[in-house]
């Protein structure tokens, strides 16, 4: 039996939500549609909306709905540079230096493919946005927009966004927040003045994967990404009611056990990190454990590679992560941990433990009576890896 | 597992053997691309899909392992710096030696496995003793024995090759079609894996600065000119332009490369006959030849430490040719030592090596550098390149392995010691 501790990949979907989901997949007709088979679509959608527009403390018509979190943070970084561009506030983007690959590559495309510019701010140790560089590049000059993480995806720092939007406000320049990791495991709510986009994904909180939405404040504007029916605002493509309707009601379940789960989870988390400093001493620690992601723990093993240290603990029966992007399946060293001053060798024995709602205490126990030995392991094998005896 | 259809049929054995077995591939690239092309099997996200589907279907695991610095160190850079010197490398046999039997192999013993299967064609016998012998494949159409003949008995240790008594690669594919594995009929890889279009010369003039420089005969004297002494091969006939003549008119084909004078050296086809090549650089697959039982009481040369009768092959697809083999003290350094010093240049190493006499009695078998394999053919070879691997086998076995350092000329003009193909400097 699998022990699960990689939520922040992906969270099971709760008996209730796989539920809902089924029987709103059992209502017939494309809300766009005129007839009533339609409008009971679009009601279920419409519904939907207002709850998850309700998770966020804002309208309806500021939530649209995407094909996941990749494509709202996308629509997100594009649509609005596009927008600002046309508006006449060039093609300048400020972003810190340890967002996810969604805003990396997206705003990388715009630098190679659009004229764009960017500014990558540094972090500082605890992958958190220093805000005096913020400060300094919004009087650098005109910005078209400034796009950031809610929370680190790899590592769980919160990010001081109230602060940051503040800022940018101030200098007349729109933001976008990536909530994809801290939606649902902290309150955003009130979304912070000067925040003008947020994206958040349904399946980190136990809805279906493929549905996500991107928060569109009011006086905001996008340009598309997808054209075609126009049946939202700043995207186009048929609806998908029944995973909007899993989608809030997983969001509605995580939003009204909240402070719970988030207590329940960060009690268990800092129980694991207690228990790796006394019996893996030799690894470090990448989460601040004050002001992060309840359920999210982050450490390296010098020496190990994280694949190593992934492929033990899969075969003692955990499901855990490195945190970080894969290339066919190979893990890079993070560019999170190297924004925040982690050396190159040190990022590759990475792990990241992420807990969910039902993680148990017997669960974090078993893992810290597989963790010292695995570590042990991975770092012998990392030591085989680079230098080995063998053919020299 | 590649991703092709051998290290798939390879796995199903493993499994179907009983074993605990868990799929792995290599990424030996950072930057692989996306779709695979021409006639490679390797190295593209598509071929480690077509692996991963290959593990899904048999029900093991599957991790992607990344080797690609160690790859690019070890076998890449290695290519580079070889051909750089002159010499004719086998990137395949170093990958063998340094990563999959060795890295690899490292690393999997560190995380509880006993042992590294493979797709290769080859075989090992345990005989009565316990003792591992590597083996020809049944099918000598498709043995690679040679390519793993670096392996020494540790490695061997740790080895499987659960195709090397299948009748044919198409007795594969069939068992990979009746298996549901989707790479059944999947086309075999033939080039480097690492140099996509297969064509090795671009590739290496990419990497490899030309400096142009003089093509000379066998006595010194300048018959052309080069644009870059490294995009020739000992035995390469065409695209040498020479501006003089050959005295007797005849084709004239490379001899030698000398890096360090960037020197070609050209003459006549039965110049390009060996009789004799010999290295320090030596290892048995399994035990040596003393221990096998197999070395001569009469050893022709006095010093010999052993002498046995065997048959050597020096390339991949090369036929193995009938030879005497002999472990004497090496006079010198090792070549390979020698490479950083100056008067390792090529016509300051005497062809009499081989038959040195000076050195005391060694300690035993094998000791890297101050010991020397020489091997002396019953029938000539041609084409023998320092830096090729010459795989000594008796009967089916593989005994072992020597990196060629120098060659002596089976022909008659070459009698001279000075004449003889020398060591090529590294």
């Amino acid at each position: 039996m699998t022990i699960y501790l990689d939520h922040a990949a992906t969270s099971p979907m709760p008996r209730a939500v796989r539920e809902r989901y089924v029987e709103a997949l059992e209502v017939v007709g494309n809300p766009s549609s005129i007839h009533s088979s339609g409008q009971s679509a679009r009601a279920l959608l419409d519904e939907s909306r207002a709850r998850i527009a309700a998770t966020l403390g804002v309208d309806p018509i500021e939530v649209t709905f995407t094909g996941g979190g990749t494509e709202a943070v996308n629509l997100a970084v594009k649509g609005m540079l596009w927008s600002r561009r046309a508006q006449g506030h060039g093609t300048r983007i400020l972003a810190p230096a340890a967002e996810h690959h969604a805003t990396l590559d997206a705003v990388q495309w715009l630098v190679d493919h659009e004229g764009a510019t960017v500014d990558w701010l540094p972090v500082d140790a605890r992958g958190r946005l220093r805000l005096d560089t913020l400060e300094a590049a919004l009087a650098g000059g005109p910005a078209a927009l400034l796009t950031m993480l809610w929370a680190n995806n790899e590592v769980g720092t919160l990010q001081p966004v109230a602060e940051a939007a503040a800022l940018a406000a101030a200098a007349g320049v729109p933001v976008h927040v990536d909530a994809i990791a801290a939606y649902g495991q902290v309150p955003l709510v009130p979304l912070p003045a000067g925040v003008s986009a947020v994206s958040i994904s349904a399946h980190k909180v136990g809805g279906p994967v493929g549905v996500g939405a991107l928060v569109l404040r009011r006086g905001t504007e996008v340009e598309p990404l997808l054209h075609g029916g126009g049946q939202q605002r700043g995207r186009s493509g048929t609806m998908d009611a029944a995973g909007a309707a899993a989608f809030a009601h997983a969001a509605e379940l995580a939003h009204d056990e909240l402070d719970d789960r988030a207590a329940h989870k960060r009690a268990l988390r800092d129980r694991l990190a207690q228990g790796i400093r006394d019996r893996v001493p030799e690894a470090r620690l990448s989460t601040d454990l004050t002001d992060s992601l309840p359920g999210t723990l982050h450490l390296r093993v010098p020496g190990a590679e994280g694949d190593s240290l992934l492929f033990l603990l899969d075969q003692a029966g955990f499901a855990v992560s490195t945190g970080s992007a894969c290339q066919a399946g190979v893990p890079e060293p993070s560019h999170v941990l190297l924004a925040m001053g982690v050396p190159a060798e040190e990022a590759r024995g990475s792990l990241r433990v992420s807990l969910g709602p039902d993680t148990t205490a017997a669960e974090i126990e078993a893992l810290l009576d597989a963790l010292p030995h695995a570590a042990r392991q991975a770092v012998a094998a990392g030591l085989a890896a680079r230098q080995p005896r063998l053919g020299r | 597992m590649s991703g092709g259809v051998d290290s798939a049929v390879a796995a199903a054995r493993a499994v179907d053997a009983g074993h605990d077995v868990v799929g792995v591939h290599l990424a030996l690239s950072r930057m692989p691309g996306a779709l695979r092309s021409g006639a490679r099997g390797c190295c593209t996200i598509e071929d480690s899909l077509d692996a991963r589907r290959a593990a899904e279907r048999l029900g093991i695991p599957f991790y992607v392992w990344d080797f690609s610095e160690r790859f690019r160190d070890d076998v890449i850079d290695d290519f580079i710096a070889e051909y750089a010197a002159g010499r004719t490398p086998n990137p395949c046999m170093r990958c063998n030696e340094r990563i999959k039997f060795a890295a690899v192999l490292e690393k999997a013993l560190a995380l509880g496995f006993d042992a590294v299967a493979t797709g290769h064609y080859a075989h090992i016998v345990t005989d009565d003793s316990g003792h591992r012998e590597l083996h020809r494949a049944s099918d000598e159409a498709k043995d690679q024995s040679y390519v793993l003949g670096v392996l020494t008995s540790e490695q061997l240790a740790h080895a499987m090759f659960p195709l090397g008594r299948t009748p044919n690669k198409a007795a594969v594919r069939a068992e990979a079609s009746a298996r549901g594995l989707t790479v059944a009929q999947k086309p075999d890889s033939h080039d480097i894996c690492f140099i996509p279009d297969g064509d090795t010369r671009g590739w290496l003039a990419d990497r490899i600065e030309p400096e142009a420089g003089a093509i000379v005969d066998r006595d010194g004297a300048q018959v052309g000119s080069h644009e870059g002494a490294t995009s020739f091969t000992v035995g390469q006939r065409r695209g040498l332009n020479l501006g003089v003549p050959a005295p007797d008119g005849r084709p004239r084909f490379v001899l030698e490369v000398r890096p360090r004078s960037n020197e070609v050296v050209v003459g006549p086809r039965e110049a390009l006959a060996v009789r004799e090549l010999a290295g320090a650089r030596f290892t048995w697959a399994g035990l040596d030849p003393v221990a096998s039982g197999i070395a001569l009481s009469d050893p022709t040369a006095p010093d010999a430490v052993a002498e046995f009768a065997c048959e050597v092959q020096v390339r991949a697809h090369a036929d193995p040719v009938p030879a005497r083999a002999r472990v004497v003290p090496s006079t010198g350094a090792a070549p390979g030592a020698a490479a950083d010093a100056d008067d390792a240049d090529a016509d300051d190493v005497d062809a009499d090596d081989a038959d040195a006499d000076d050195a005391g009695s060694p300690a035993g078998l094998p000791s890297a550098g101050t010991l020397e394999l020489v091997v002396t053919v019953q029938e000539p070879l041609h084409g023998v390149a320092p830096g090729q691997t010459a795989v000594i086998y008796v009967g089916t076995r593989v005994l072992g392995q020597c990196t060629i350092d120098r060659t002596v000329s089976a022909d008659a003009h070459s009698d001279s010691p000075s004449d003889a193909v020398p060591a090529t400097a590294s």
